[in-house]
């Protein structure tokens, strides 16, 4: 499924220094049982952002009206354990986020939000510790996530931190495409290795 | 240079690296299910494309499927879809289908070694990060999200980063009443849930030597459960033995030939790994965990650890405590519980069964315990039968249910309530993971066992000893 190009972002950012989110969290089973792709923000950490009732939870991050909007989460360490789910990442994305912040990223999830468009940035704990300190003091703190950089910058201090992405997932996300537009321009090759396979 | 077990099968995969980017990896054999595989034909479908090697794909129904009444219809609608879904998609495309009610449906990663489908040396992935279960004969096995579903319909291939080389050891020999559910879930209280983010593990040693091919599925299992991209052990007789003759595994001169390939699977004298890690089986007993992530274990005696005492953060410590309404310091033996879950991929096997039912022989399921038993298959369930295991948990007040996923994700009817604690011999105790408020305690089947017959956390030893 096609997604924006991803350049440079300008956003303030949702806190969530919570460690191990897992995938159950940002997308629960009981909402995996569509057959199409759509609306998936709804439940987006629909247990941390509801009661039972569904009335919104008001000290949870992204019903804050003073983040509102952003479109980057600052995200605890080793964010996005557990299922392979991708309804994890399109909620991400669904939900208007095009972006993650973390000291640590769970395998899978990264895979999966690099699949969707979706830009997980692996930054030091200490510069996530800063973010989240910045976002504390200052609700409208910008941050600038810059892809061909790879930098991701404080503005309002200029404090930045350069973070690592392969050039062929960079070039990707630069251009909107995806890995089946790669792999389906080698057909004949992967197919002659195929051959070469017992079983 | 001397090559490890992981190297061998990863670089015979990979049909070309691309320039600071990832290896295009070739896929032998691909599972898939009713969730995470309607969006990938809806993607192939849009742009125009085939599935190209159907015989490489195999489609069952487990995570959604209810665990009674198979034989009527669903009658959650939206589950019904995903499965009219996956049916109507296998058929379209050609391939194999075990739908509700087929001899050959079950768990996915039940089902795959069941039939064969699962060798040694051989790639599989499936939408589905408990396809690390694979590993245990020798493959290289790991979960994938949609979108690499759709890589592998429409190309047998996905492209992933080669992850770094982890092995574990575990040497000695176990004690009573400690299982291979407990050798991982210590090895994951080890390493944290995170520890062995980016690597993929070879699991070595006599403990794993010893294990049958259920119990290595076991451990091999829950390596995503400590971050890790999979792992996998080397294909011994044990491995050879389990496949042989399964409904998919060559025969006859392709057999000959594949053994020839097999017998090369095994980490060179002197190969490098990136990290390695030494562990005494003298020093694990029966594990369980008390918070809400599989890395929060603690032998099954011992108390729950101060906040100073563990690695992470304070705050997110006390949440997860928070959430499970336990305190520091608590002991987890005596815990009044309300619900047992044997199943899962996990520990959903015969295996599994018998041990529960070596327990439960000649005893009763204590009055406030509600008990699911669940079958990773059909082919478990007549197996279960067939050792007249049935009886045993009949006559100890227990039900056996009809095989699936079940209430290790709790999407279909298989729900514990908000605020009930169940030891549950599945794979995560994530928040609400059993369904939404529901509180986890994860432990092997003797444990699960142990507690249902006493109605509290309870140390199998006290009752094999007695």
């Amino acid at each position: 499924m096609a997604y924006d190009k991803f350049e440079v972002l300008t956003s303030t950012a949702y806190p969530l220094p919570t460690e191990n989110v897992d995938t159950d969290q940002i997308i629960p089973a009981r909402f995996l049982k569509a057959t199409e792709r759509k609306d998936f923000d709804i439940n987006f950490f629909r247990d941390w952002r509801y009661n039972a009732d569904g009335t919104p939870k008001a000290d949870f991050p992204l019903n804050q009206e003073k983040y509102a909007g952003s479109k980057i989460l600052v995200g605890g360490r080793n964010f996005g354990s557990g299922s392979s789910r991708e309804h994890a990442a399109w909620s991400v994305y669904d939900f208007g986020l095009r972006c993650v912040i973390s000291s640590e990223f769970a395998d899978i999830f990264k895979n999966n939000c690099l699949n969707v468009g979706v830009l997980p940035v692996q930054v030091s704990a200490a510069f996530a510790d800063s973010l989240f300190a910045a976002i504390e003091a200052d609700p409208n703190a910008q941050i600038t996530v810059d892809l061909p950089k790879q930098t991701v910058t404080l503005d309002a201090t200029g404090s930045s931190e350069s973070f690592v992405i392969n050039g062929y997932k960079k070039g990707n996300m630069l251009n909107g495409f995806d890995d089946i537009d790669y792999l389906k321009n080698i057909e004949g090759e992967i197919s002659a290795f195929a051959e070469t396979r017992p079983f | 240079m001397a090559k490890t077990l992981f190297d061998k099968v990863w670089d015979s995969h990979v049909v070309r690296q691309v320039q600071d980017g990832p290896d295009v990896f070739f896929i032998d054999r691909h599972f898939i299910h009713e969730v995470t595989s309607p969006v990938a034909f809806l993607g192939l479908e849009s742009r125009g494309n085939s599935v190209v090697y159907p015989e490489r794909t195999f489609a069952t129904a487990d995570h959604n499927t209810p665990t009674i009444n198979q034989h009527l219809p669903v009658e959650d609608a939206l589950s019904a879809n995903q499965l009219n879904a996956l049916e109507a998609n296998a058929k379209k495309h050609g391939i194999s289908h075990w739908g509700l009610g087929d001899v050959n449906n079950g768990i996915v990663h039940v089902v795959g070694p069941e039939n064969g489908i699962t060798l040694p040396g051989a790639t599989i992935v499936c939408g589905d990060s408990h396809t690390s279960t694979h590993g245990a004969f020798g493959a290289i096995a790991f979960g994938i999200g949609t979108s690499e579903v759709e890589m592998v319909l429409s190309t047998q291939c996905i492209m992933q980063p080669k992850p770094k080389k982890m092995r574990i050891n575990v040497n000695g020999k176990l004690g009573l009443g400690v299982t291979p559910k407990d050798v991982a879930l210590y090895i994951i209280a080890k390493q944290t849930t995170s520890g062995a983010t980016g690597y993929f593990v070879e699991y070595a040693g006599g403990v794993f030597e010893d294990m049958t091919m259920e119990g290595r599925m076991t451990v091999c299992n829950l390596s995503i459960e400590m971050g890790a991209r999979g792992g996998m052990i080397a294909p011994d007789q044990k491995t050879y033995d389990y496949i042989a003759g399964r409904a998919q595994t060559p025969k006859g001169a392709d057999w000959d030939k594949a053994m020839q390939y097999w017998e090369t699977l095994y980490t060179e004298e002197g190969a490098e790994f990136d990290v390695e890690f030494n562990y005494d089986a003298a020093d694990i007993e029966p594990m369980i965990t008390y918070g809400t992530n599989p890395g929060m274990g603690i032998g099954v005696t011992k108390d729950i650890p101060t906040a100073e005492n563990v690695k992470g953060g304070v705050e997110t410590y006390k949440k997860s405590l928070g959430y499970m309404d336990f305190n520091e310091g608590d002991s987890m033996i005596g815990k009044k519980i309300d619900f047992v879950f044997l199943g899962s991929c996990t520990n959903g096997r015969i295996e599994d069964f018998r041990a529960f039912c070596s327990i439960v022989e000649g005893r009763k399921k204590a009055d406030n315990v509600t008990a699911w038993l669940v079958p990773g298959s059909h082919k478990v369930v007549d197996q279960i039968k067939q050792e007249g295991l049935d009886k045993i948990i009949t006559e100890a007040g227990f039900v056996l249910r009809e095989p699936g996923c079940s209430a290790c994700l709790a999407m279909n009817d298989d729900k514990i309530p908000a605020g009930k604690l169940s030891v549950s011999t599945s794979n995560r105790n994530f928040e609400g993971r059993q369904g939404p408020g529901s509180r986890t305690l994860l432990a092997s089947p003797l444990v699960a066992a142990a507690s249902a017959v006493e109605g509290v956390v309870t140390d199998p030893r006290t009752i094999l000893n007695a």
